[in-house]
């Protein structure tokens, strides 16, 4: 195994474990999405908001570093599907703008548009921000429809690399029924969690009940659409990028095969799934409060993680081309250089103790 | 078309830039005077300055969400709107935006919330590093952002591959201490103190005006005048060091800054001056207009600048383009400048060559290969080139550069005299005496200055880099997303309504903060 290889994939590995880590803090996004139908009362809604706003940074960084990781590891990706997917992620991006200024707006004196009008910011992040991200991150596997040309570099009158063929730019994910399932999971999965995290403090009173029963409903959405994803996931066909001449072709069941020929994958599935059930189990047993909602949380970044991985191991293209499937990304012919590649293996060595003091952060403020 | 899809892309960016630079800098320099204030609280537990560093505090986080709902479009509109840029530079490119996001982001925001929301969570010490470590966080994240700015002014440490068609990195090093990447990092963030600095005087000035707060505000002036005139002093000198720089690596820019058309040994520098308009490059000999209605010039002092020589050779916009005259680059190495016609061919050699060079791969030819590589690297210096339709193209936009860099300048020198007077006026108390009140006043409108000067200094960095993304190696029309002019319309305006509404709801909240007072 040679290094360009590895370090192809384990840079794949942490941008997926990235992503996993931001599926997890989403949660923030699931508390906003509380603000209208569930909080009812001024109290309630300010115990939302104080909750989410202790962590809102970190979920935000946390997006932002992902993007950050894309770039630097995976920069054909980052200019095809941004430059591609112009209004998905365009409209991603103002569905966090909104978010970053409301919490310190909206209690604010002279804040001109009035606490309302944050509360829907907030509100409009945690549904529709969560929705979009599961439609984005849905096209790892179901693909959109641009061409990669890099010799277009020489052609002085269009110059460009990468383009999308037709004029919805990325609007045309949200036609596609497994990208909105995927929204809906996400959705789902984050207002679980949001719920869940309420249930674990004792200074919240009787909402603390209202949203114990909540989870109810909102969790069996969320498994069922999950199981749904997964199975369509595992019994679609995906793309498989021979390593040795780059050449791309189509394979039924390609990510159920991944699973399977690459078992560490399954495995970390499996124990992440499992891990959210017992969570859910004992909040339906009534059991645990405190700690449900980090059980379904570690078992969320688990199984996301391993999903995420499934996109682009076992030389799988981690995004397919509707148009033609030889421009299909795998990690191959969109990764950096080596060079770039072991420096940023480098500064990775910092990332335990980045997530040390966040750690440290989030017990003092909890 | 595509000129309208370039053009719109361009103001899509520098308005988020303009408008990511309206807060940042205050937080840069802010988060300073806040960790000094409350080093004072922890030293001598005087509760005074506990609630001296809370009232600066809320205004920081104020700021603090607005940078950051600016600064994440920025880094999402590489992808979105400057695509081929992010794939011909983006192995080098994007590396400093992954570290930034490792190190400094998280530093910033997890220990922000602990400043922010931690004082009776966490003991006395833990809150006073957490402050520091939200300063320093935040001028980390002012490091690799400037490195990566730097890199496309001045591009080191990379190679070409005709393989993936993308510049790849060879040496980190080279990029992270390049010394324009140390000179802007040091000019940009001290640029940061001076602002936060003049912003604390105004508030505290405002304050003596209406007779409350005297204590914080006095001790605030103290904090802000020295704290103002020693970046100052770092500012000046980072900044005489970006003129070197700038005359080394982007010669053209430099011209623009000065409206210098011919150029000449000796060079002056001009103090104050109004630009000819009717000025052309390349004029017919003997029809030469003069470049400026009016204008007072230091003799000599722009050579001395340039070279560190008062005789020596600063080369104007037409010499530019016309070439012929011996130049020093930034690597030492001495030669007669090309003139335009002959970059614009080397230029269009590397780019066939770079055609051919495909062309060869995938027919397996690996002599044509090794061929088309040796012309392509032969020529790639140029590379950009070959994009340039005219010579006029390669002038960046004169008037602009021009007043911006002399606005800079002249609001630049006005700081030090505005630090000193406050320093002096606070230590002796004469701050409140009625014959000083236009003191004061004059600290209030410094705040508006402080914030042109800033803006007009990356008006000279960034319209002066034009028409380059990355200098000689690729051009903004090169550079940008296919996704057609009106998607990117419909994004800017959306932008420029969000931005300005957050805006202007932002200085609602800081006015009525800074009445209310601590």
């Amino acid at each position: 195994m040679d290094a360009l290889y590895f370090l192809q994939h384990y840079w794949w590995a942490l941008v997926s474990l990235l992503g996993a880590l931001l599926v997890f803090l989403l949660f923030v996004q699931g508390l906003q999405g509380l603000i209208f139908n569930v909080a009812s009362s001024q109290q309630e809604k300010d115990h939302v908001v104080k909750y989410a706003g202790h962590k809102w940074e970190i979920t935000f960084t946390t997006l932002v570093t992902f993007g950050g990781a894309a770039f630097a590891s995976f920069p054909l990706f980052y200019s095809t599907s941004f430059g591609g997917a112009y209004w998905l992620w365009i409209a991603i991006l103002f569905c966090f703008v909104i978010q970053a200024v409301s919490f310190e707006f909206r209690n604010d004196a002279g804040n001109i548009l009035g606490a309302k009008t944050y509360e829907t910011f907030l509100f409009i992040n945690g549904a529709l921000g969560t929705f979009l991200l599961g439609v984005a991150v849905a096209t790892l596997f179901s693909g959109g429809a641009f061409t990669v040309n890099k010799g277009a570099i020489t052609d002085v009158s269009a110059p460009v690399i990468s383009q999308w063929t037709n004029g919805w730019h990325g609007l045309d994910a949200l036609a596609n029924p497994f990208n909105l399932l995927l929204g809906v999971v996400v959705f789902a999965a984050a207002r679980t969690l949001g719920l869940l995290y309420l249930c674990t403090k004792e200074d919240i009173g009787d909402f603390k009940e209202k949203c114990q029963k909540r989870v109810y409903i909102t969790s069996i959405i969320f498994v069922v659409t999950f199981v749904a994803f997964v199975l369509w996931l595992m019994l679609r066909s995906g793309l498989s990028v021979d390593p040795a001449t780059g050449i791309i072709s189509e394979e039924p069941y390609k990510y159920l095969h991944n699973m399977i020929q690459v078992w560490p994958l399954a495995a970390i599935f499996l124990i992440g799934v499992v891990l959210v059930l017992l969570g859910l189990g004992r909040h339906f047993l009534g059991k645990g409060l405190s700690k449900n909602f980090y059980i379904v949380g570690g078992g969320t970044v688990l199984a996301v993680f391993a999903l995420l991985l499934c996109a682009g191991f076992n030389n799988t293209s981690f995004f397919p081309s509707t148009i033609d499937i030889q421009d299909s990304l795998t990690l191959y012919n969109a990764s950096s250089s080596l060079f770039t590649l072991k420096v940023m293996a480098i500064v990775s060595i910092a990332i335990p103790f980045v997530i040390a003091y966040i750690v440290w952060a989030w017990r003092k403020l909890r | 078309m595509y000129e309208n899809l370039v053009e719109l892309s361009r103001w899509q960016f520098a308005v988020t830039a303009m408008y990511h630079w309206l807060f940042v800098p205050l937080t840069l320099g802010l988060g300073f005077i806040i960790a000094f204030m409350e080093t004072k609280y922890y030293r001598t537990g005087d509760e005074f300055w506990k609630r001296t560093t809370k009232f600066w505090m809320k205004l920081f986080a104020i700021n603090f969400a607005v940078g950051i709902a600016t600064g994440i479009i920025l880094e999402f509109e590489f992808g979105t709107n400057w695509s081929n840029y992010s794939w011909f530079v983006g192995d080098i490119f994007g590396a400093p935006l992954a570290i930034e996001g490792i190190f400094a982001f998280f530093m910033e925001s997890t220990f922000f919330a602990i400043m922010y929301f931690g004082w009776e969570k966490v003991s006395k010490k833990a809150h006073l590093v957490s402050t520091w470590l939200t300063a320093i966080g935040t001028n980390l994240s002012a490091l690799w952002i400037l490195t990566a700015n730097a890199w496309m002014q001045y591009p080191v440490g990379m190679a070409f591959n005709p393989e993936t068609a993308r510049n790849e990195m060879v040496d980190f090093w080279s990029i992270l201490l390049s010394p324009v990447a140390i000179n802007k990092f040091l000019h940009a963030v001290t640029n940061g103190y001076v602002l936060a600095a003049v912003v604390v005087i105004a508030v505290s000035a405002w304050f003596i005006l209406k007779q409350r707060e005297q204590e914080l505000a006095r001790k605030s002036i103290k904090v802000a005048s020295i704290f103002g005139l020693a970046s100052l002093i770092v500012l000046i000198g980072t900044g005489d060091g970006s003129a070197y720089n700038v005359a080394k690596v982007q010669p053209m820019k430099l011209a623009a800054m000065e409206g210098l058309y011919d150029g000449q040994e000796g060079a002056p520098l001009v103090a104050f001056g109004i630009l000819n308009p009717d000025k052309e490059i390349l004029e017919e000999e003997g029809e030469e207009e003069d470049p400026y209605l009016f204008d007072i010039s230091f003799p000599k002092v722009l050579s001395f600048l340039a070279t560190r020589d008062f005789n020596g050779f600063v080369p104007g916009v037409n010499d530019i383009i016309e070439g012929g005259y011996e130049f020093t680059d930034m690597e030492g190495n001495t030669y007669i400048e090309p003139s335009f016609e002959v970059k614009k061919e080397m230029g269009s050699k590397a780019v066939n060559a770079l055609a051919s060079f495909q062309t060869a791969k995938e027919s397996g030819n690996q002599a044509a290969m090794d061929s088309a590589r040796a012309v392509l690297d032969e020529n790639f210096k140029y590379f950009g080139y070959h994009y340039v339709e005219e010579a006029e193209d390669l002038v960046p936009n004169v008037p602009l550069v021009f007043y911006a860099f002399h606005i800079m300048v002249t609001l630049g020198m006005f700081f030090i005299v505005l630090f000193i007077a406050f320093w002096i006026l606070e230590r002796k108390n004469l701050l409140e005496k009625k014959k000083f009140r236009w003191v004061l006043w004059i600290g209030i409108i410094s705040v508006p200055l402080v914030y042109i000067c800033s803006q007009s200094g990356w008006i000279v960095a960034e319209v002066g880099r034009q028409p380059w993304t990355i200098q000689n190696l690729l051009t903004t029309n090169a550079s940008v997303s296919g996704v057609g002019s009106g998607n990117v319309l419909t994004t800017l305006i959306l932008f420029i309504v969000l931005f300005t509404t957050m805006l202007i709801a932002e200085l609602s909240i800081m006015f009525k903060q800074i009445k209310k007072g601590a």
